[in-house]
């Protein structure tokens, strides 16, 4: 296989558009959001509107005596004050598990946790009630260490005790294989926790309908499933409950969960007036969840020729109070802890345990990046006692088409591990760092002018990365879309209508370019997305542009048949001999429209829905972790250059070079997006990005310490995409958003590594981390 | 939230003594910052951001006076010759847009010990012109904090200029923060060399409850230079002697353990600091004569 090999289009008819699939055609939302203009869901206003606010629990574990709304609602302005006991329906919701209060009642288990809602006819009202309110606490012990909460130390956090999930996979045979390996390698890595940093805080508007349903408004990845929680929580029947999306200022897995939500609603329903929230920077921090802080033990067996003889990994994933999507982060974790190595021999052990630390659940990797954080280290440390190039032991080992996963899945569909690694590996080096005269924006420290080389050595790095696209693990995933195509001043125009949600990838272009491609109809509308149209699912998963793609494809071919169809009874003849084309239908390989779409279609309306399935998969067992789980797998490779300054610890990423395989780069403009973003976030794991908790506090809840990477952070990118035709999805495409956050972190570390001899077990690398004399608080050695 | 807006700086002062509860804004990117986030609620604001008077500057005597509207790319783009280490720091501030609206009084008058703007003005040994209905004070930038955020200005008082000494000798300023730009100083060093009066000065910002000298560092810098005959002759400084004056620089700060970083490490990298700016300003000096403007 070559890159950039030739789509065979089997579909019949397909146009090649000049703003159709597999080009950049400008997006409608980019110029609104570069100029300030684009409304987020922070920006909704309605008149008569009544402002919403959060009572949040301030300590991490205690018992709730009494709520006394008393003298909040003695405040003139205040609408209402809402607590536990007013929620209408179901008292607790969640995305997997039910198991998160809507409002606490009895007891808090993390510092941010809502206790009460209120309402006022101002935010300054609405904030001074919040503090109104007085919540009794009888304040006990919080657990916030997970290797405790794992021994079972001191009272389960959650009455079914404190791991939320043990996953268990076994491959080949482990104790047999040991006696194999010539060499053993053994580390621990840890990963802090990253915020996903979306630069939109919560918000959402909630109208009551008058007849006791409701509309919501809100920024969100999901909104059916968000409806079923809402609806659930409200007592209401979903139909009576319709979200439409609003604008979403980046999401990153941290919209899976609800926030305003139902708050929003239950205040609305009650006072029978609208009702907008939106979480200030502070708030948003406890309002969402993080990835999960990881500690993974790694033990590689190998030969002296590198061959990888067996992986042992034990996961700790620390996933905060309540479950959100711990369950399935730690089965995504523990299906790629082996890297994307074929090995004969894996055992497995991933654990999510509860603490009282804010709740962790989806970000941008799923897993995959802490697992894929501690098994490219651990190579790297195998390279090095193997005394072995890096990059070579990795392409003796990186998976192939037809090798089997720990989890017993033979591996289908283009697996190109070593063409990305080769290729990367061929790049030239950035040139030398001038000895003299550098710009200070390029060095370690920046324009903070700390060095003008003194201390600073470079090095290189390079990971591997793997992980599964789409709903694992037996899932029915669906998306839904309807297309449309009407005469509008004498031309063809057409409508696309999903439910999928904008949070800044491109999906809205990549509908109508679908559309554009299949119909040839230039003038494409993409309809809000709403619930009154069927599932879209989530855009998480790096899911969206396949399984919507897939949907809005299949409504145009059920378009096209019909308008052929209208065609072939007009001329007389069977709509097999017909095709559709830009300028009208025609005899398949003959140019001349024998009748044009305006003709065809007068007044009408042609639509089409379509539900678009990918295929079965099952989920892996509880004994040996073993089942076709997976729809598909995406790889992505990242090859880091850095300079530090071994004084100081600070750090300038000279260059990250990355290949990834994205099947069919469907708008490339939107893919390098994807590939730059997701590689910066990577970067500010390695580097920057960490919430930092203690005893259950977050302490640096603000976009003034909580540094996510500038422009003088982020290298210079090396992009270099392969499209090797995915032969299950739409147009061949695969899921690019997720796997270039997995490999950049480690490819830095490796980096910073290879520049300093140090083990740096732990992201993100600090400063101190990097100075050979210093402990990391900071004391000498 | 009463908004008054003076038509004149004389008007500004009046205003501050009726309502000496007033809070001054100008650039607005310290206060509005502590309004929509910290919860501050000024019962009263009294806007200077659009006093013409307050944005010019002049030199004459060989002291350059910013008005208290001068922001740091003001400085950037037209003082870097007479305020090279305050043109150094006003670069690491921020982005280009909080350049362009924060100023250097409104830095002086939030007295953060992370104030950028605090390491250079102390090194070189700036003045805070400070006026009210009771007259006008010149207070040295050694005295001006006196403990964190707070200083030393009356509830009538404003912050009307500063004044720099227009610089005689190399200067340097060196910031450590834990991103590349748009970061709060994890520590910070300011150097610079008075040649003609054979005087050294210092600041550290982000070590200690309030921007600091480190005048044990000066004094004995002062006097290795003073015996090596160095100020007539700029030879190579002795490793001993950089040593020795870092040393005393990183013995000076009075840093706490906070999520921005740990006391150990300020202590460390303003040792490195000091150690590299003593080298870049002295072979500037080397390579540059007597470096006299
Ligand atoms: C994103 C961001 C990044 C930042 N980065 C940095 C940085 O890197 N380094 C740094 O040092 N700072 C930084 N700051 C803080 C801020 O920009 C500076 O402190 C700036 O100098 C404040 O000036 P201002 O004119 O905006 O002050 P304002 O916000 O207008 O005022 C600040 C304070 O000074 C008082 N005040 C203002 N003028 C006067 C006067 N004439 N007399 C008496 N009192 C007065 C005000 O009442 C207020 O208490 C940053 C701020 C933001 C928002």
């Amino acid at each position: 296989m070559g890159p950039r090999q030739q789509l065979d289009t089997k579909v019949r008819d397909r146009t090649t558009h000049a703003r159709g699939v597999g080009t950049s055609p400008p997006r409608p939302d980019a110029p609104l959001k570069v100029l300030g203009r684009f409304a987020y869901a922070s920006d909704l206003h309605i008149d008569g509107m009544l402002w919403g606010a959060t009572v949040r629990s301030p300590h991490p574990r205690a018992r709730i005596l009494g709520v006394d709304i008393g003298q909040a609602l003695a405040i003139r302005g205040v609408a209402t004050v809402l607590t536990a006991e007013d929620v209408p329906g179901h008292r607790f919701y969640g995305i997997k598990v039910a198991d998160q209060p809507v409002l606490a009642a009895h007891e808090v288990r993390y510092v941010g946790e809502p206790v009460a809602i209120v309402a006022a006819d101002h935010p300054e009202t609405a904030r001074r009630a919040v503090e109104a309110v007085t919540v009794e606490y009888e304040v006990q012990a919080p657990l916030t260490d997970p290797e405790s909460s794992l021994a079972g130390d001191g009272d389960p956090i959650d009455p079914g005790g404190n791991v939320a999930r043990h996953v268990r996979i076994r491959h080949g045979d482990v104790a047999a294989a040991r006696s194999r390996a010539e060499i053993v390698i053994e580390a621990e890595y840890r990963s802090g926790v990253q915020d996903p940093a979306f630069l939109g805080p919560e918000a959402g508007l909630a109208v009551p309908d008058g007849s006791g349903g409701i509309d919501l408004y809100v920024a969100a990845q999901w909104i059916h499933d968000d409806r079923r929680q809402v609806a659930a929580a409200l007592g209401l029947d979903p139909g009576m409950v319709r979200l439409t999306l609003s604008g979403v200022g980046g999401a990153f897995g941290g919209r899976e969960d609800l926030s305003v939500h139902i708050h929003a609603c239950m205040l609305a329903l009650r006072m029978g007036r609208p009702v907008k929230m939106s979480y200030n920077r502070e708030e948003s921090f406890v309002g969402h969840v993080h990835r999960h802080p990881s500690r993974i033990r790694v033990e590689l067996g190998a030969r002296r020729d590198g061959t990888l003889v067996y992986s042992k990994v034990r996961l700790l994933l620390d996933g905060g109070a309540y479950t959100s999507t711990s369950q399935i982060v730690i089965a995504n974790a523990s299906y790629f802890a082996a890297g994307a190595y074929a090995v004969d021999h894996v055992e497995i052990d991933g654990y999510a345990v509860y603490t009282n630390n804010p709740p962790r659940g989806a970000m941008r990797g799923f897993g995959a990046v802490q697992a894929c954080y501690a098994i490219e280290s651990a190579m790297d440390r195998l390279a090095g006692e193997l005394d072995m190039d890096a990059v070579e032991l990795r392409i003796r080992n990186a998976i192939q088409a037809g090798d089997l996963l720990p989890t017993g899945q033979v591996i289908d569909g283009p697996a190109p591990t070593r063409e990305l690694l080769d290729h990367l590996r061929s790049l030239p080096l950035p040139p030398k760092r001038p000895a003299a005269g550098e710009d200070l924006r390029r060095l370690p420290g920046g324009v903070g002018n700390t060095t003008h080389g003194e201390a600073v050595v470079r090095g290189v790095g390079y990971a591997l990365g793997m992980k599964a696209i789409g709903f694992s693990g037996g899932v029915d995933d669906i998306s839904t879309a309807r297309v449309s195509v009407s005469v509008a001043g004498g031309r063809p125009v057409a409508e696309v209508y999903s439910a999928a949600s904008e949070c800044g990838q491109g999906i809205v272009a990549v509908q109508a370019q679908i559309v554009r491609t299949e119909l040839g109809i230039d003038s494409v509308t993409v309809r809000p997305a709403d619930t009154d149209i069927g599932d879209a699912g989530s855009s998480a998963a790096s899911r969206q542009t396949w399984m919507t793609g897939g949907a809005v494809e299949g409504a145009c071919h059920g378009v096209r048949e019909r308008i052929l169809e209208r065609a072939a009874r007009r001329l007389g003849c069977s709509p097999r001999d017909l095709a559709l084309t830009p300028h009208g239908v025609t005899v398949p390989g003959k140019g001349e429209a024998l009748v044009g779409l305006a003709d065809i279609l007068g007044h009408d309306t042609i639509e089409h829905t379509f539900v678009y399935h990918h295929r079965p998969t099952e989920p892996i067992d509880d004994v040996r972790g073993q089942g076709n789980a997976h729809i598909a797998f995406a790889y992505a490779a990242h090859r880091a250059v850095v300079d530090v300054d071994t004084e100081l610890g600070l750090v300038r990423v000279v260059e990250l070079a990355t290949a990834q395989d994205v099947g069919r780069a469907m708008n490339p403009q939107a893919v390098e997006g994807q590939i730059e973003g997701g590689s910066a976030q990577g970067l500010g794991l390695a580097l920057l990005e960490e919430v930092q908790v203690e005893d259950g506090f977050v302490k640096n809840a603000s976009f003034t310490d909580y540094l996510v990477p500038t422009i003088l952070d982020m290298p210079p990118m090396n992009v270099r995409l392969f499209e090797f035709p995915h032969p299950d999805s739409p147009y061949g495409l695969n899921g690019v958003g997720e796997p270039p956050t997995l490999s950049s972190t480690p490819a830095i570390v490796n980096a910073l590594r290879n520049a300093t001899g140090l083990d740096l077990p732990r992201v993100p690398v600090r400063p101190t981390d990097l100075i050979a004399s210093l402990k990391s608080d900071g004391s000498p050695c | 939230m009463d908004y008054l807006r003076p038509r004149t700086w004389q008007d500004a002062v009046a205003l501050k003594t009726e309502n000496p509860a007033a809070v001054p804004i100008n650039g607005g990117t310290d206060l509005m910052v502590e309004i929509k986030f910290a919860g501050r609620r000024p019962a009263c604001l009294l806007d200077l951001s659009h006093l013409q008077v307050l944005k010019g500057w002049r030199k004459s005597n060989g002291t350059v006076e910013l008005g208290a509207g001068v922001t740091y790319t003001d400085v950037l783009e037209h003082l870097g010759g007479d305020l090279p280490a305050l043109a150094i720091a006003s670069r690491t501030v921020g982005s280009p847009q909080i350049r362009n609206r924060g100023t250097i009084a409104g830095n002086l008058a939030t007295a953060s010990p992370a104030g950028d703007a605090h390491p250079p003005l102390l090194a070189t040994g700036a003045t805070v012109r400070v006026e009210s209905m009771r007259g006008v004070r010149d207070v040295p930038v050694g005295r001006f904090f006196t403990g964190p955020k707070q200083n030393v200005l009356e509830p009538d008082e404003l912050i009307r200029a500063v004044l720099v000494p227009a610089a005689r000798g190399p200067q340097q300023f060196s910031k450590v923060g834990t991103r590349n730009a748009m970061v709060i100083a994890v520590v910070s060093f300011a150097l610079a060399f008075d040649i003609p009066s054979r005087h050294v000065g210092t600041g550290i910002g982000s070590a200690a409850p309030t921007p600091i000298e480190a005048a044990d560092a000066t004094a004995y810098l002062e006097q290795e230079l003073d015996r090596g005959g160095y100020w007539e002759e700029h030879r190579d400084l002795p490793a001993g002697t950089v040593d020795g004056f870092a040393e005393r620089v990183a013995a000076a700060a009075r840093p706490i353990n906070d999520v921005r970083g740990p006391a150990g490490y300020r202590v460390h990298a303003l040792r490195v600091m000091a150690r590299r700016t003593l080298r870049w300003a002295w072979s500037a000096l080397e390579t540059d004569g007597t470096h006299a403007h």
